[in-house]
């Protein structure tokens, strides 16, 4: 049984998702969801436990050898995603039986839960898998069912912004699928490290270069890197609330990891960095992006949008440091990107209470929103202290390693520029706290009542949790040192 | 570039026209449905250009043709003592002699139906297409709800719409 887990995170959502829509009724999907979710995160953990007490887990799909069949590879770097993943879907999932009750109607409701199992489906299969097609496929399995979820918002602009969604998101997976193509056609293996082995000896740099184009370009579409995140702002505000939660908690850092995976494990870092300046690249487009969006983010009236915003600028906090291309650098690239699953995880479970209970996540209607709903605006206060990073927050956890990495570098102007940077989101955050807290309250906060239980727990656990990685860093900084040390030596050392 | 290698990439070219168009189709028109087609021409050059590399002049899929069991005996009586004469002796007349006999013997059974072209491209296109349809579908159905809520598929009327709204 033990040594099937890996097959099985995959296998039991996917079957489940199907059987959702034959069962089709509200109150058993919603259970036996639930009850999925969480026996996939409590093998995520025992397979996390396994990679550090073992090392790294092969499972061959079928009995297949690994360049003829497809390999499920685990090791620090992909256990550490998946568990935070499947730690946030499950917990997001529990939070969600009030919110969606009140966002989406009853008699779709089970097409919801259907669509969250595909969509937890598709990430977790992009971390496990070894093979680049199954990347592909997992990566439209999981756009297909979230442009479903977002599809699934009250407001009329949601199909819309699920289609411009879709639009952009198939032409980034189109793409990928091109690199695929041409990687394969270079090397006649679709095998990630069978890939990297003979990319080594091959002699058609041009060729490795055209594929390397279209996957970078590809997968930034789906993290939203600056100038390619059009689609997220509209999607992430028009989505459902628990929707939103859960997709900015964790698509884009599904999308920032195969990445991670594209330049170290698949290419090797001097192609990336010295054959190409994709990391002053990156590097560039980081810093805009962080700027202009937290500086977007400022001056938004919707605090989801506010968020959305913010989610685009904290993408280049984690683009950053994997661009850095050294140990402590990676590893602060992966600890944000964890780090940063649970502050906006948290945020948006938040602003989903807001929703509803208010019935408006419109900063004038939140106005004095603490008085009726204290223990809501209280968790906004401490998670917008981890967006900031202020000390004894996990966001200050990820942003002081990235700093020491850069200065490592002797890279100032980065430093001093991301340090400032933090102050735009001190002005966006204490914008909601300053309404939430000292301003008179509006109609509608005033008619309010505190949001259920079954919301305030999930969320708080998500909330603590972000302060307690904050303090006791020993559990997610010393695994992202881990992900980073091997992710470093797999491509140094295979050649 | 000779005239003759620009007609062998004949194929390329057409993966090439093909995903600019479906492209520009995307970026430029404003209608939902079109983007869609444009989208789905896009999607096509890829299909094209995997079957291209698969496909070799002539090349047929790999069957192994006549009785199954036959053809498979047969080459286990070729490879079987070879195998088993080159885990014993090594680098012996006889073996190498063992390796041509059975290479040729595999060579003549492939020549019933070979050269064969590589299947796993259209493998995966099997797989992309149906992702592209299962896409198709999605932004029809998304189009479909677009027109029941604005009366309107033109992207700059919505927009429109939208702003008069808020």
């Amino acid at each position: 049984m033990e040594q099937h887990f890996p097959v099985l995170l995959i296998a039991i959502p996917l079957v489940a998702a199907p059987l959702l829509v034959l069962i089709a009724q509200r109150r058993l999907v919603a259970l036996l969801s639930l009850i999925v979710a969480w026996v996939v995160f409590a093998i995520s953990l025992s397979l996390l436990g396994r990679v550090l007490a073992e090392g790294v887990i092969e499972y061959e799909l079928g009995g297949w050898s690994a360049p003829y069949g497809i390999v499920y590879r685990i090791d620090c770097f992909n256990a550490f995603v998946m568990l935070f993943v499947s730690a946030l879907g499950a917990i997001v999932l529990t939070y969600a039986p009030p919110s969606i009750d009140a966002e989406i109607p009853r008699s779709k409701h089970y097409l919801f839960y259907t669509s969250y199992l595909l969509c937890l489906t598709g990430l977790l299969g992009m971390c496990v898998t070894g093979d680049l097609f199954n990347v592909f496929v997992f990566l439209e399995i999981s756009s297909l069912s979230s442009y479903a979820l977002i599809s699934l918002g009250k407001s009329r602009r949601a199909p819309l912004a699920a289609f411009q969604y879709l639009i952009l998101g198939t032409i980034g997976a189109t793409f990928f699928l091109l690199g695929i193509g041409l990687l394969y056609q270079i090397t006649g293996t679709l095998n990630m490290a069978d890939i990297a082995r003979r990319l080594a000896d091959s002699e058609t740099p041009r060729a490795e270069l055209v594929a390397f184009a279209f996957m970078t370009v590809g997968l930034c579409i789906k993290m939203a890197v600056f100038p390619l995140h059009t689609w997220l702002p509209n999607a992430y505000t028009y989505a459902p609330s628990v929707v939103t939660a859960f997709i900015a908690a964790t698509a884009t850092k599904v999308s920032v990891y195969a990445f991670a995976r594209m330049i170290y494990t698949i290419y090797k870092p001097e192609f990336a960095f010295e054959a190409l300046p994709l990391d002053r690249a990156l590097a560039i487009l980081s810093l805009i992006g962080i700027f202009i969006a937290s500086t977007a983010a400022i001056y938004q009236t919707n605090v989801k949008r506010l968020l959305a915003y913010s989610s685009v600028a904290q993408i280049g906090y984690m683009l950053l440091g994997i661009g850095l291309a050294t140990q402590s650098g990676v590893a602060a690239g992966v600890v944000h990107m964890f780090n940063h699953a649970l502050i906006k995880g948290g945020l948006f479970m938040v602003v989903g209470c807001f929703a509803l209970r208010i019935g408006s996540v419109r900063l004038v209607d939140l106005q004095g929103a603490a008085k009726t709903m204290p223990w809501t605006c209280f968790a906004w206060a401490l998670g917008g202290l981890g967006l900031i990073g202020v000390p004894m927050t996990a966001g200050f956890v990820s942003k002081w390693m990235l700093l020491t990495a850069t200065m490592e570098q002797g890279n100032w102007p980065v430093a001093i520029l991301m340090l400032i940077s933090s102050l735009l989101a001190v002005i966006y955050v204490w914008k909601v706290v300053e309404a939430i807290y000292f301003a008179e309250p509006s109609e509608k906060a005033k008619a309010a009542s505190e949001a259920p239980l079954v919301m305030l727990l999930p969320m708080y656990a998500v909330i603590i949790a972000s302060i307690f990685f904050g303090c006791c860093t020993i559990y997610s900084a010393e695994l992202a040192q881990l992900a980073a040390g091997e992710l470093l030596n797999l491509s140094g050392g295979s050649r | 570039m000779t005239a003759e290698t620009f007609v062998g990439l004949f194929n390329y070219w057409v993966v090439i026209c093909l995903m600019m168009t479906g492209f520009y189709i995307v970026i430029s028109s404003g209608n939902l449905i079109k983007t869609v087609i444009g989208l789905n021409i896009f999607q096509t050059s890829v299909f094209l250009l995997y079957i291209t590399m698969g496909k070799i002049d002539n090349g047929t899929a790999p069957i192994l043709r006549g009785q199954h069991g036959h053809v498979e005996s047969e080459i286990h009586a070729k490879i079987g003592p070879t195998a088993e004469v080159l885990h014993s002796v090594s680098h012996t007349e006889k073996t190498t002699e063992h390796v041509h006999d059975a290479v040729a013997a595999v060579g003549h059974l492939a020549h019933d139906g070979g050269p064969y072209s590589n299947p796993l491209p259209s493998v995966l296109m099997l797989t992309a297409i149906v992702v592209g349809i299962a896409t198709t579908a999605l932004a029809l159905a998304l189009i479909v709800r677009i027109r029941e809520d604005y009366g309107s598929i033109e992207e700059d009327d919505i927009l429109a719409m939208d702003k008069d709204a808020s």
